[in-house]
């Protein structure tokens, strides 16, 4: 926009796992699932209303699935990470794209998340978090032991930085 | 603070209780409780029971409940110890679930003194000690509820005081002090229409409970048939208007009465203010990263700002935690308001004036007469359908909320336009937004722990791009929205050398649409 020397956010360097495009896809198709389920169940049920439960849960399932086949692709080519030795920058989104970055020196806390279906499929969530309430920083769909790896990284280096990170 | 061996010597603090007194403070609010649901208890069961069998049941019960109040506040009074220590503030409380918390002095942010009436009349304070910390609502404050005011200003002066004997060079003293002349700002603050809005609705409460809701209707109903509609709901708005203006009033009073800002010598601020209540915040400076200018509609036409510290260690809490604590100017004039938070700041003119505003691109215009242009159509449209549908007469009133809302979406969205702006100004960053409510945040560079940058499809193909700076700090982010996309980047970079470089590269083509094709 302004001219000479304008610059922009470069992607951050590291994709996901791959997996991790699986574990959004199941993520999908089990949201899709639970209300085509029961509309389904209904539609078999109440035979009155037989057409206005089943039209919609074909629709629903119609969607879902499309969702489950197009989005995790897409998801897997938009995130991306990156950790330096200065900070860590994390990209998502792609109609509200969004870019994070906290420095390693603000860091006071990083976990590392499994739900249930990331265990499945050998993922893990590596959050950072600093001493804003608004500043934290997740990284999804990394695998396991990258992510135990990561964790324990950035943990030392941020024990090495002295002060509160306030 | 010349007496250091004063307290139980600098080894090791003594065991200290709270004010015996708090069982007379206890026993005196329960006494009230107890009148305020007696009183109608008593005057409900005379009818079956006779007055004085009435009058001697309650009274049995009330003897009771003061008594179990008052004994359940002596266990605590007996059970609760606090101990000031050279390197720990600690508590020792409860009957069968003991709790020993203690705070690292090092780590205390925080010494507040409240005192209601009734402790007023005692000289009693309740004190909450606090650390700057957001986490674990509760687990980082100390509450002694009450001690003698005087302990209370001496457990904030020891535990505040870092530097006893070194003074401040800049601006010691008092920095503002109450002027009645500001309370012209208060029926201007959205209080005022809030608390109309909220008599109008304990009125209806209040006739339900006496059964005579029906009948205010109908005199309602039958004032509106006397005059015209319009004209009486422009009086009905105007009492309203009052009404909720003379509580806006009596709230200031109540919140202001006795305002007044200090610098300690420990470099600590203080905000004194209550008329019933009394309040005494600090704010440590080391804590500060900045102020904020904050000027809802009514006061910035008025020319007036109120005055809030950014600060960590504000953790939202519990309701008495309320945004009020962080403000230390209320409304007044803007002038004043520019010193006051160059004296907070100790900058010789406050950074929300110094600097100059760099104004966001005309797409950001665009973006915002959209949006508000949108949210005035979305109830004609409704309006319009339901007329269509139903009756006629929605049609015509839809024709007049469209008349009315759609000039005034649009002055909305020019005066939040004309509003956006950031810039740098010395050490810190400013970033101004809002038209209902103007907020001019000066942040301290180095209080900014991470960047966030947002930007939706269509601010990608405007060029746009929303920064937010995230700190330790007050609400945790400050927003800079809408600003171009390049300049918006090389801002954010420049603010804070450094963090953001790393992650930027050279805008590869003059691109049009501007969407990024690397992935």
């Amino acid at each position: 926009m302004t001219g000479e020397g304008a610059r922009r956010l470069r992607p951050p360097n590291n994709t996901l796992d791959r997996r991790a495009i699986a574990w959004w896809r199941t993520q999908w198709l089990l949201l899709t699932a639970g209300p085509v389920g029961v509309l389904a169940v209904l539609g078999a049920l109440i035979t009155p209303a037989r057409v206005w439960l089943l039209v919609p849960a074909v629709v629903l399932a119609v969607l879902g699935l499309a969702c489950a086949a197009l989005i995790p692709g897409w998801w897997f080519r938009v995130h991306r990470w990156e950790v330096t030795d200065e900070a860590v920058y994390v990209r998502t989104g792609f109609f509200w794209q969004e870019w994070r970055i906290a420095p390693m020196s603000r860091i006071q806390t990083v976990d590392t998340v499994r739900g249930p279906l990331e265990q499945l499929f050998k993922l893990a969530t590596v959050i950072v978090t600093t001493a804003s309430s608004k500043g934290a920083v997740r990284i999804e769909g990394l695998d396991h032991e990258l992510a135990a790896g990561l964790a324990e990284q950035l943990t030392h280096i941020t024990q090495a930085t002295p002060g509160d990170a306030t | 603070m010349s007496e250091p061996a004063g307290f139980g010597g600098p080894a090791e603090g003594e065991w200290r209780r709270l004010d015996r007194r708090t069982l007379l403070v206890t026993a005196v609010i329960m006494a009230g409780v107890v009148i305020g649901a007696g009183v109608p208890a008593a005057v409900g069961m005379a009818g079956g029971l006779g007055l004085l069998k009435a009058v001697g049941w309650v009274s049995a019960g009330a003897v009771l409940l003061i008594i179990c109040g008052t004994g359940g506040d002596y266990i605590r009074w007996r059970r609760t110890r606090y101990r000031i220590g050279p390197e720990r503030a600690e508590l020792h409380t409860g009957l069968l679930l003991l709790k020993r918390r203690s705070l690292a002095r090092e780590r205390i942010r925080s010494v507040d003194l409240t005192a209601h009436p009734l402790l007023r009349v005692l000289g009693l304070v309740k004190v909450r000690i606090g650390t700057g910390e957001q986490t674990g609502a509760g687990e980082s404050t100390l509450e002694l509820d009450p001690v003698t005011r005087a302990e209370g200003e001496r457990l904030r002066r020891e535990l505040l005081d870092r530097a006893p004997g070194k003074p401040g060079t800049y601006g010691d003293g008092t920095l503002a002090s109450f002027d009645r002349r500001w309370i012209r700002y208060a029926p201007l603050s959205f209080a005022a229409p809030l608390l109309g809005a909220s008599a109008a609705g304990g009125l209806v409460q209040l006739s339900e409970w006496f059964g005579v809701q029906l009948r205010l209707f109908a005199w309602l109903g039958d004032y509106f048939r006397a005059v015209s509609i319009l004209w009486g709901s422009l009086v009905l708005l105007a009492v309203l208007a009052l009404v909720g203006a003379i509580g806006a009033l009596g709230l200031w009073i109540e919140m202001w009465w006795n305002y007044r800002l200090e610098r300690e010598p420990g470099r600590t601020l203080r905000v004194r203010r209550g008329l019933f209540t009394s309040r005494s915040v600090s704010i440590e400076e080391r804590r500060l990263r900045g102020v904020e200018l904050v000027e809802p509609l009514g006061v910035r036409i008025a020319g007036a700002a109120r005055v809030d510290a950014v600060a960590t260690g504000f953790a939202q809490e519990e309701e008495d935690m309320r945004s009020d604590k962080k403000t230390l100017l209320p409304a007044a004039p803007r002038a004043l308001a520019d010193a006051v938070a160059a004296q907070v700041l100790r900058e010789p003119v406050s950074p929300t004036n110094s600097v100059t505003l760099l104004p966001h691109p005309r797409a950001a215009r665009g973006r915002r007469l959209r949006w508000s242009v949108a949210y005035a159509l979305l109830p004609v449209l409704i309006l319009a359908v339901l007329g269509l549908l139903l009756t006629d007469v929605l049609l015509s009133i839809a024709a007049v909320c469209a008349v009315i809302l759609l000039p005034v979406a649009v002055l909305f969205a020019l005066d939040a336009y004309r509003n956006l702006g950031h810039g740098l100004s010395g050490g810190y960053l400013v970033a101004r937004s809002g038209t209902l409510r103007r907020t001019t945040v000066a942040l301290q560079r180095g209080g900014v722990i991470g960047w966030t940058v947002k930007q939706s499809y269509f601010q990608r193909r405007a060029g746009l791009l929303t920064l937010t700076a995230t700190t330790a700090a007050g609400e945790g982010a400050y927003h800079v929205y809408d600003a171009a996309r390049g300049e918006g980047l090389a801002f954010a970079d420049e603010a804070v050398p450094g963090l953001l470089a790393p992650f930027l590269e050279p805008e590869p083509e003059p691109d049009q649409d501007g969407t990024p094709r690397e992935t």
